[in-house]
């Protein structure tokens, strides 16, 4: 059963999806137990010859917007929430805690699209397919996903909330 | 000043993501020459692009976790329930015919072996049936140990041991009761830390002082070693280990349980 090993060969890669879509480890890695889960059950809709990744983030966005919908949004990364005590970050760990903030602060929709694109590197093509929509919706998805992730890592405070010189 | 390009916005982004044909990537660079705020929007939506990639690139190296990889290949559920399902069938066929030989066979030594098959057989489609189980491997789990071998023991009228399998890298997972042939079963479960499982079998056996030598037998996609050993018949099954890793487990549990 060759589709079993290259889906498990994706592992790593939804796993990544994942973690950019929820913003922290638990949750994503649940969100991949799911996919996989159902991914398991479903194997045999899926069609020989036909992209196995694009089928496969098609079912992790449909476990992903059902979840989704079950939990009331919420919006876990509120600034007056208090930072959770840490060890002195790196700069990567900073950049990666400014853009799981940033990230998390696109719609849902439009998080999808930016990251399909920008981590899985999928043509535009594969995005519309994967997620089900227009490709002329993907663009202007992508277009709304980027300026507002650019106005909000522009915003984004230095991490130890430097003093402000002029 | 005058446009002498219709620019899209969708081909701008094919820009930042380096989509265009060679012709067009050199028209939207000249355009942007005259536009230095727009050539600033798209580079930083390509930096962007790239740290988004940088951030996440850890999680492709990473070790997956164990509870994600358990559902896959060689442990993919649908295909085992499916291997336990035609296990079901072929037990039926393979009983009717072991029906058949033994009515002709002379009782005595052959009954014995196919008896002790019928139980390595059980064993497979137990092993099958809970192998694959993520949430309910078993009804008491390792925590309770001691309490697993009392009802256990309680159950099948014999005092159940459990035998410790850290030598092969396993550990006990917990335990369940199932319904055997002539009545309660034992079936107790292993696994390895990267979720590779094996399941233990354990019957009372009617014939008292029997011994049989180690069989093996492989039904499917697993491989059961079963012997009897005095009052008890034991069935070591599993679709994830080897041969040799069976038999070192089987030999383990030979030696401790023959204590």
């Amino acid at each position: 059963m060759d589709e079993a090993q290259r889906l498990v060969d994706l592992i790593p890669r939804l796993r990544r999806y994942a973690r950019a879509l929820t913003g922290e480890r638990a949750a994503a890695d649940d969100l991949v137990q799911d996919t996989l889960e159902r991914a398991w059950t479903k194997l045999h809709l899926y069609r020989r010859g036909t992209d196995l990744r694009a089928w496969l983030f098609t079912v992790m966005h449909n476990v992903h917007v059902n979840k989704l919908r079950a939990t009331r949004p919420t919006d876990p990364l509120d600034d007056a929430m208090p930072e959770l005590a840490q060890r002195a970050p790196q700069a990567d760990a900073l950049l990666l805690r400014d853009l799981d903030r940033a990230i998390a602060r696109l719609p849902a929709d439009q998080r999808a699209v930016l990251l399909l694109v920008s981590l899985e590197d999928m043509s535009y093509e594969e995005v519309a397919r994967t997620l089900g929509i227009p490709i002329g919706t993907v663009m202007s998805r992508l277009s709304r996903a980027r300026e507002k992730l650019r106005v909000l890592m522009l915003g984004q405070p230095p991490a130890a909330k430097l003093k402000v010189v002029k | 000043m005058s446009e002498p390009l219709e620019l899209s916005e969708a081909e701008l982004q094919a820009f930042v993501d380096g989509r265009l044909d060679p012709l067009r990537r050199a028209a939207v660079e000249a355009w942007l020459l005259a536009r230095p705020e727009e050539a600033e929007r798209l580079a930083a939506y390509r930096r962007l692009s790239a740290e988004v990639r940088s951030a996440y690139q850890s999680m492709l190296d990473e070790p997956v976790p164990e509870r994600l990889t358990r559902f896959s290949g060689r442990r993919a559920p649908l295909w085992r329930y499916a291997a336990a399902a035609a296990w079901l069938a072929l037990g039926v066929a393979i009983g009717a015919v072991a029906t058949l030989e033994l009515k002709a066979a002379r009782p005595g030594a052959a009954s014995l072996a196919a008896d002790s098959a019928v139980m390595a057989r059980r064993a497979a489609i137990a092993h099958a049936t809970y192998s694959p189980e993520v949430r309910h491997p078993v009804e008491v789990g390792a925590a309770d140990e001691s309490h697993l071998v009392a009802w256990l023991s309680k159950r099948l009228g014999i005092q159940v041991k459990v035998p410790k399998l850290a030598d092969a890298g396993m550990a006990l997972v917990g335990g369940r009761l199932l319904p055997g042939e002539t009545g309660p079963v034992a079936q107790f479960m292993y696994q390895t830390p990267n979720g590779r499982r094996l399941t233990l079998y354990v019957r009372q056996e009617n014939a008292h002082n029997t011994e049989t030598a180690f069989r093996y037998v492989r039904e499917h996609n697993v491989g059961v070693f079963y012997w009897i050993d005095r009052n008890c018949g034991y069935a070591i099954a599993s679709s994830d280990l080897s041969r040799d890793e069976l038999l070192k487990v089987a030999d383990l549990v030979y030696k401790q349980l023959d204590q």
